[in-house]
C-alpha cells in the first residue's frame, strides 16, 4: 500500500524542439519551478506535476514555442466518479486534510444569465445610436427616502443620505491586499478614480500609500476587523460590512501566516507571519437587530458621512435577509452569488454552499419591492458578472449595479489557474513575493482595467440604445426587457420574466 | 467639566452633544441605555453614570471612559486606544477584535470576551476583569493580555467553558489553582508563581481604578495560557 | 385574445387638447373637428375625450362614469357605491347611434360624495378615499370599469375613431374651460372600451403619444406604492407617476414634470447653480420615475393643462395661443383646422414642460 497516492498530472508542456532558443525565459517567469535547463542534453525540460497551467511561460515565450495540453493519462471512464472527483478522495486520503482550492465554483452548474435574452426596440418605438445622442450611465447608490421639504423660498431641501456616484454601474468587488498583491490593489485604485467608480479594500486594511484614493476607496469591515480604525474609516467614501461572500457563505477566513509579509503586516495592523484569521460570524452580530447596532456604530463613528453597504453571500432565505437589512439603517446591500471567486475557500464549500445571484437578485428586488421599502437600500450584483451583458441583465432584474472581481483579475492578466492560495501568482496578483508582484506594472494594468470597463460601457450603451432607453435609471427593474429560454415555469417565476415569445 | 443629563435623548443628539462638546472633561447623568457613547474619540474623560447602552466607546481612539454601573454588550469593539474602566460587570463580547488600549471591569464580563483581540507594534491590549469571566474568553486571540482576578464570591468556575478556543497570539492570566478544563488542544497552561511586570502593572491599575488594594492579587499564583502556534490551522488544508 | 388590461398594450396616437384660460367655456364639438384632421394617426381601435368645467350643477361631487358589461355588474358595482357614498344623481349616460361606434357596454354616470363617517374611520384624506375605492371597482368587480372620477369634469370614451366616439356620447351638448382628445392606435388589441384614452385618475387626466421604453421599471416601482397597473398602458403608468409626485409627494408640475423627462446630466450641468441643485435632487430622489422612449403627454386638470414631451423629443408635439384659447397638440394642423388664425405657434423643447392655467385657477367661471 503506499503512503501517498500518486496522481498524474492534469497538463502537460508541450514545447517545440524547432523552435526553443533554450532562452530560459520560461524558466524564469515559473515561480512554480516546472521548466529547468539541462545541462547534459542543452536542452529544456519541464517538470508537470508542478505545472498549474497559468499561461505565464505560454504567453512570456518569444518563440511562441509553448503550450499547455490536458494529459491524456485517464481512469476508466465512469460518468460518476468523474477523475476530478477521485483524486479529491485520493488527496485527503492522503493527508486528512480540508481541500482548498480558489477563485470561483468551476462546476457546469446552471447560468441563468446565459438563459434571459434583452429586447430592442423595433417600430414601436425607436431605437437610440448611442455614439451621437445621450446614453447615461451615471447612477447614485444609497438611500432614495428623502423626504420632500422646502426651504422658506419654496425650494427643495436636499434631505438624501449620503450616496455614491458612479458614472458606470460597475465596481471592483473586494479583495484583500494579502490576497491580492500591493500592484493589483494599485491597478484597480487607479482604474476606480479614472472610471469614477470604486474598488473595495477587502478586509485587508487600507495601505497609506492608497489613501489618496479615498474619494473612489470602499472599505471593508469583516469580523476580523483587520486594519480598522479611525483613518481608514475616515478614508472611505463608504464602508462596507461584509457578512459573507458568494464562494464561502457562511464561514470565515484565514490568510496564512505566510503572506503576512511586513508590508501586508502592517496594513492589517498585526504581527508578521500570524495567521489572519476571519471569524466565521461577526461575534458582536448574532441577530438582525445586532447588524444595525454595527451600522449604527460605523455611521456614528462617522458622523453620518458615509453610507454603509452591508454585503451578504446569495442563500436560501436572501429575500427575509435583505428586507430586515433594508430596514437596519444600511444604504446599499452587496449580494453575491455562488459562482464568486475568492482566494481561496474549502472546495466543499465553494461547490456546494448558496444560490446563484440570479436568482437571488430576482428575489431580493421583488421583496423590497412588495414591502414597499426597495428606496430604503440599493443593490449591488455580484458573484460571477463575466460581461456587459450580464451587467444588463442583473440591471433588468433589478440591481443598481455590480460588482466585477474575477473579470477585473482576468484584465491583469489572471488565466483562471485556480491556484491563489499557493501563493505563487506568476502574473504577480495573488503573491507577496516580490519578485513576482513586480511584474505587474501598475501602468499597464490600470489601463487594461479601464479599457475593460470602457468596453462594457460602450456595449451596455450599445444594447441600453437597442432598447430605447437613455438612462441607466429607466433599466433598473425593467424586466419586461427581459425573456427567457430554457427555463422552467419555476425559474420564470423565481425571475419574474416572461418566456421568449410571450408578449405580456 | 461639561455635564450632559441624558434623560430622554436619544444616541445620537447624546452623542453628536458629547462630539462637539469644547470639554475635555464630560459627565453624562441618568444615562440609560444610548448606545456606541465615545465612538472613535480621542482626548476626552468621559464619566458615565446609570447603564449606557451597547457598542460603548466602539472604535475608541485614546479617550477615557468610565462608568458608574454595568455595561452592555460589545463594549469596546474594535478599540484601537484609550481605557474604559467598568466599576460594575460587562456583557458579551466585551473588547471584541480590540487592537489596542485597555478595558477594566470591576466585576464579571458575559460570553466571548476579548474575541479576536490582537496587539500590533507598540499597541498592546489589554482587559482585566475583577470577577469571572463566561465561555469562550480570548476566542481567536491573537494579542494582547487578558487577566482575570476571580474576586467574585459566588462560586462558580473563574472562566466558563471552551476558554481560548482558535487563539493564536497573546497570552491569558488566571488567578486560579488549577487549569481550567477542556481547553483546546493548541494552547498551552502553566502555573506561575507570581505575574511578569507587564501584567502586574496592569492589576495595579486595575486596583487604582476601583480603589482595591493590589497587594494580595500580586501574590497570588496565576494559570498562564498561551498558544503554542501562531499558525494553528496550517496543517488542516490540502491544496485540490 | 386576452381581454386588454390581461396583458401589455402600447400604441401610438393623436393627441390634442384646448383650454380658454379666462374660462369661458366651449362644447366637445372644437376638439372633435381637430382630431378628425389627424385621422390617420389612429386606427379606429380607440377614441377619447375629457372636458373639465362640464358639470358646474354637480361641480362639489365626484362625477364617476362607468362601463358595466351587464346588470350584475351593475348591480355590484351600486351596491358598492352605496356602501361607501351618498349618490347624490345616477343615470345612463345618453348616446346616440353612430355607424362607426358598435358594442358599446351599458354606460352609467354618479354624482358622489363620501360618507362623513366611512370616511373619518378611514383615516385617509378624502381623494385618497375615493382614489381607492376606484381602485376596488376596477381591480375586484367583474365587468365594471370606473373610467373617469374627478369633480366637475368627465372623461367620454370608446372604441372607434375618435370623432365617431365623440358624436357618439353627444359632446356638442356638454361646455366646459378645457378639452382633451385622443386617437388610438393600439398595436395588441382588438379594442376595449375600458383601454381607450383618456385615462383618468381623480380629475387628472392623461392623453399619450408614443410607447415608453422605461414602462417596467416604473411600473414595478410606483405599484410600491399602492398603486395597481391593471391596463399594462404607459397612460395608465404616467397617470399613475403624476398622482404620486404632484398629489402625493407635494411637487410642482415643472418639477414632476424634471422628474419624468428629465435633462440629461450633461444638460444639467449646463444650468445656473440653483436649477442644477433642483433638478440633480429632483434625479437623485425619484430616478424610477424617469420615463425614457418616445411620449407626449397632455394631462388635463382642475384649471389648466400641461404638455410634456419626451427629452429627446421622439414625439411630435406644437402649442397655440390665440387670446385668451392656448392649444396643445400632435400636429398644428389639427389646431389651424380650429382656430386658422393664431397669435403664436411653437414647438416645445423636449422635457420642457408646458402649463396653461385659467387665469384665475380653481374658478370655474
Amino acid at each position: 500500500m503506499m503512503d501517498r497516492m500518486y496522481i498524474s498530472p492534469a497538463y502537460e508542456v508541450v514545447r517545440d524542439a524547432a523552435r526553443c532558443t533554450t532562452c530560459r525565459l520560461c524558466e524564469q517567469q515559473c515561480a512554480n519551478g516546472v521548466h529547468a535547463f539541462d545541462v547534459r542534453t542543452g536542452r529544456m525540460t519541464a517538470d508537470n506535476g508542478r505545472c498549474v497551467n497559468c499561461h505565464r511561460c505560454v504567453c512570456m515565450c518569444p518563440t511562441h514555442a509553448l503550450k499547455i495540453v490536458r494529459s491524456d493519462d485517464v481512469y476508466p471512464e465512469n460518468a460518476n466518479w468523474d477523475a476530478q472527483t477521485v483524486n479529491e478522495v485520493y488527496r485527503q486520503a492522503d493527508s486528512g486534510g480540508v481541500l482548498l482550492s480558489s477563485m470561483g465554483n468551476p462546476k457546469p452548474q446552471p447560468i441563468f444569465w446565459d438563459r434571459l435574452l434583452i429586447n430592442a426596440s423595433q417600430v414601436t418605438n425607436p431605437s437610440i445610436d448611442p455614439l451621437r445622442e445621450p446614453m447615461e450611465t451615471r447612477l447614485f447608490l444609497g438611500k432614495r427616502t428623502a423626504k420632500i421639504e422646502r426651504d422658506k423660498n419654496g425650494k427643495l431641501k436636499n434631505t438624501l443620505a449620503p450616496g455614491l456616484t458612479l458614472e458606470v454601474p460597475i465596481l471592483f468587488s473586494a479583495m484583500s491586499y494579502g490576497s491580492i498583491s500591493y500592484n493589483a490593489h494599485a491597478c484597480l485604485a487607479r482604474a476606480a478614480e479614472e472610471l469614477g467608480t470604486y474598488y473595495n479594500t477587502g478586509e485587508g486594511g487600507l495601505h497609506r500609500d492608497f489613501y489618496r484614493y479615498s474619494r473612489n476607496t470602499i472599505v471593508q469591515v469583516a469580523s476580523g476587523r483587520f486594519g480598522v480604525f479611525k483613518d481608514y474609516l475616515g478614508k472611505a467614501a463608504a464602508i462596507e460590512i461584509k457578512m459573507g461572500q458568494g464562494a464561502k457563505p457562511g464561514i470565515g477566513g484565514h490568510l496564512p501566516g505566510m503572506k503576512l509579509t511586513a508590508d501586508v503586516s502592517e496594513t492589517r495592523m498585526i504581527p508578521q507571519g500570524t495567521d489572519a484569521i476571519s471569524p466565521a460570524p461577526h461575534h458582536d452580530i448574532y441577530s438582525i437587530e445586532d447588524l444595525r447596532q454595527l451600522v449604527c456604530s460605523l455611521k456614528e463613528a462617522t458622523e453620518y458621512r458615509k453610507p454603509v453597504i452591508v454585503k451578504v453571500a446569495a442563500v436560501h432565505n436572501a429575500a427575509a435577509i435583505a428586507s430586515g437589512i433594508a430596514r437596519s439603517g444600511a444604504d446599499i446591500i452587496a449580494i453575491d452569488g455562488y459562482r464568486g471567486g475568492t482566494g481561496a475557500a474549502p472546495t466543499r464549500i465553494r461547490d456546494n454552499v448558496g444560490i446563484p445571484i440570479e436568482l437571488a437578485l430576482a428575489q431580493v428586488d421583488q421583496r423590497l419591492r412588495d414591502e414597499g421599502i426597495r428606496d430604503e437600500v440599493s443593490l449591488i450584483a455580484g458573484g460571477s458578472i463575466r460581461s456587459s451583458a450580464d451587467v444588463v441583465k442583473a440591471i433588468a432584474l433589478g440591481a443598481d449595479a455590480c460588482y466585477i472581481g474575477t473579470a477585473a483579475l482576468l484584465a491583469l492578466g489572471c488565466h483562471l489557474c485556480r491556484s491563489c492560495h499557493t501563493g505563487l501568482c506568476n502574473w504577480g496578483i495573488a503573491t507577496q513575493r516580490p519578485e513576482l508582484v513586480a511584474r505587474l506594472d501598475p501602468d499597464v494594468g490600470s489601463r487594461r482595467l479601464v479599457n475593460l470597463v470602457t468596453a462594457w460601457k460602450r456595449e451596455i450603451q450599445e444594447m441600453m440604445g437597442g432598447m430605447g432607453i437613455n438612462s441607466i435609471e429607466a433599466l433598473r427593474g425593467n424586466r419586461l426587457m427581459l425573456r427567457g429560454v430554457g427555463l422552467t415555469d419555476r425559474e420564470l417565476d423565481i425571475l419574474g420574466v416572461r418566456y421568449a415569445g410571450e408578449n405580456m | 467639566m461639561r455635564t450632559i443629563d441624558a434623560e430622554g435623548m436619544d444616541y445620537a443628539q447624546l452623542n453628536a452633544q458629547v462630539r462637539s462638546c469644547e470639554e475635555e472633561e464630560i459627565c453624562i447623568t441618568r444615562c440609560i441605555g444610548q448606545r456606541y457613547i465615545g465612538t472613535g474619540l480621542s482626548g476626552r474623560r468621559i464619566v458615565v453614570d446609570g447603564t449606557p447602552g451597547n457598542a460603548l466607546g466602539a472604535y475608541l481612539d485614546g479617550a477615557t471612559i468610565r462608568v458608574n454601573g454595568n455595561v452592555q454588550e460589545a463594549t469596546g469593539d474594535t478599540m484601537n486606544a484609550g481605557v474604559i474602566a467598568v466599576a460594575g460587570s460587562a456583557g458579551d463580547a466585551t473588547g471584541y477584535a480590540m487592537r489596542g488600549g485597555r478595558i477594566f471591569v470591576e466585576g464579571n464580563v458575559g460570553y466571548r470576551c476579548g474575541i479576536h483581540i490582537k496587539a500590533y507594534r507598540e499597541n498592546r491590549p489589554a482587559i482585566v476583569i475583577g470577577g469571572r469571566a463566561g465561555s469562550f474568553l480570548g476566542e481567536y486571540q491573537a494579542g494582547g493580555t487578558i487577566i482575570v482576578l476571580g474576586l467574585h464570591t459566588d462560586g462558580r468556575p473563574i472562566v466558563g467553558n471552551f476558554c481560548g478556543t482558535g487563539m493564536h497570539g497573546g497570552e491569558i492570566f488566571l488567578r486560579c489553582e488549577h487549569v481550567p478544563p477542556r481547553l483546546p488542544a493548541q494552547v498551552r497552561a502553566e502555573r506561575i508563581a507570581s505575574l511578569p511586570a507587564e501584567a502586574a502593572s496592569l492589576v495595579q491599575e486595575w486596583c487604582a481604578a476601583f480603589g482595591r488594594d493590589a497587594r494580595e492579587l500580586l501574590s497570588s499564583a496565576y494559570i498562564r495560557l498561551t498558544p503554542d502556534s501562531n499558525n494553528p490551522y496550517r496543517q488542516m488544508y490540502i491544496a485540490n | 385574445m386576452l381581454k386588454e388590461g390581461a396583458f401589455r398594450n402600447p400604441s401610438g396616437c393623436a393627441i390634442v387638447g384646448v383650454i380658454d384660460r379666462s374660462g369661458r367655456k366651449m362644447t366637445g364639438e372644437g376638439m372633435i373637428e381637430a382630431i378628425t384632421v389627424m385621422h390617420d394617426r389612429s386606427n379606429g381601435l380607440g377614441g377619447g375625450f375629457a372636458g373639465y368645467g362640464i358639470y358646474p350643477h354637480y361641480k362639489d361631487f365626484y362625477a364617476f362614469h362607468l362601463f358595466y358589461d351587464g346588470k350584475e355588474a351593475r348591480q355590484e358595482t351600486e351596491a358598492f357605491l352605496n356602501r361607501y357614498f351618498e349618490t347624490v344623481y345616477s343615470s345612463q349616460i345618453q348616446t346616440r347611434k353612430v355607424a362607426g361606434v358598435v358594442d358599446e357596454p351599458l354606460i352609467f354616470r354618479y354624482f358622489l360624495a363620501p360618507l362623513p363617517q366611512k370616511l373619518s374611520r378611514s383615516h385617509l384624506d378624502e381623494r385618497e378615499y375615493v382614489a381607492r375605492c376606484v381602485n376596488r371597482i376596477n381591480a375586484q368587480i367583474n365587468g365594471a370599469y370606473v373610467f373617469s372620477s374627478g369633480k366637475d369634469m368627465g372623461i367620454f370614451k370608446g372604441v372607434g375613431y375618435p370623432e365617431d366616439v365623440g358624436r357618439f356620447y353627444r359632446l356638442e351638448e356638454y361646455e366646459g374651460y378645457a378639452w382633451t382628445c385622443h386617437g388610438r392606435y393600439p398595436t395588441n388589441t382588438p379594442g376595449w372600451w375600458g383601454g381607450s384614452h383618456p385615462f383618468g385618475l381623480l380629475d387628472f387626466s392623461v392623453v399619450h403619444n408614443g410607447e415608453i421604453s422605461s414602462y417596467d421599471a416604473n411600473r414595478r416601482y410606483i405599484e410600491m406604492f399602492g398603486y395597481k397597473c391593471t391596463l399594462h398602458t404607459d397612460t395608465e403608468v404616467i397617470t399613475y407617476i403624476i398622482d404620486y409626485l404632484v398629489r402625493r409627494q407635494g411637487l410642482t408640475l415643472t418639477e414632476a414634470a424634471h422628474v419624468i423627462a428629465a435633462s440629461f446630466w450633461s444638460t444639467i450641468e449646463g444650468k445656473d447653480a440653483d436649477a442644477r441643485e433642483q433638478e440633480m435632487l429632483l434625479r437623485r430622489m425619484f430616478p424610477s420615475l424617469l420615463i425614457t422612449g418616445p411620449f407626449s403627454v397632455i394631462l388635463g386638470y382642475t384649471g389648466g393643462l400641461m404638455a410634456l414631451g419626451d427629452r429627446l423629443k421622439l414625439r411630435s408635439t406644437v402649442c397655440a395661443e390665440k387670446g385668451d384659447l392656448a392649444f396643445i397638440s400632435s400636429e398644428e394642423s389639427a389646431i389651424r383646422r380650429v382656430q386658422p388664425d393664431l397669435d403664436r405657434v411653437y414647438s416645445p423643447a423636449g422635457g420642457e414642460p408646458v402649463i396653461y392655467e385659467l387665469y384665475q385657477k380653481g374658478g370655474n367661471a
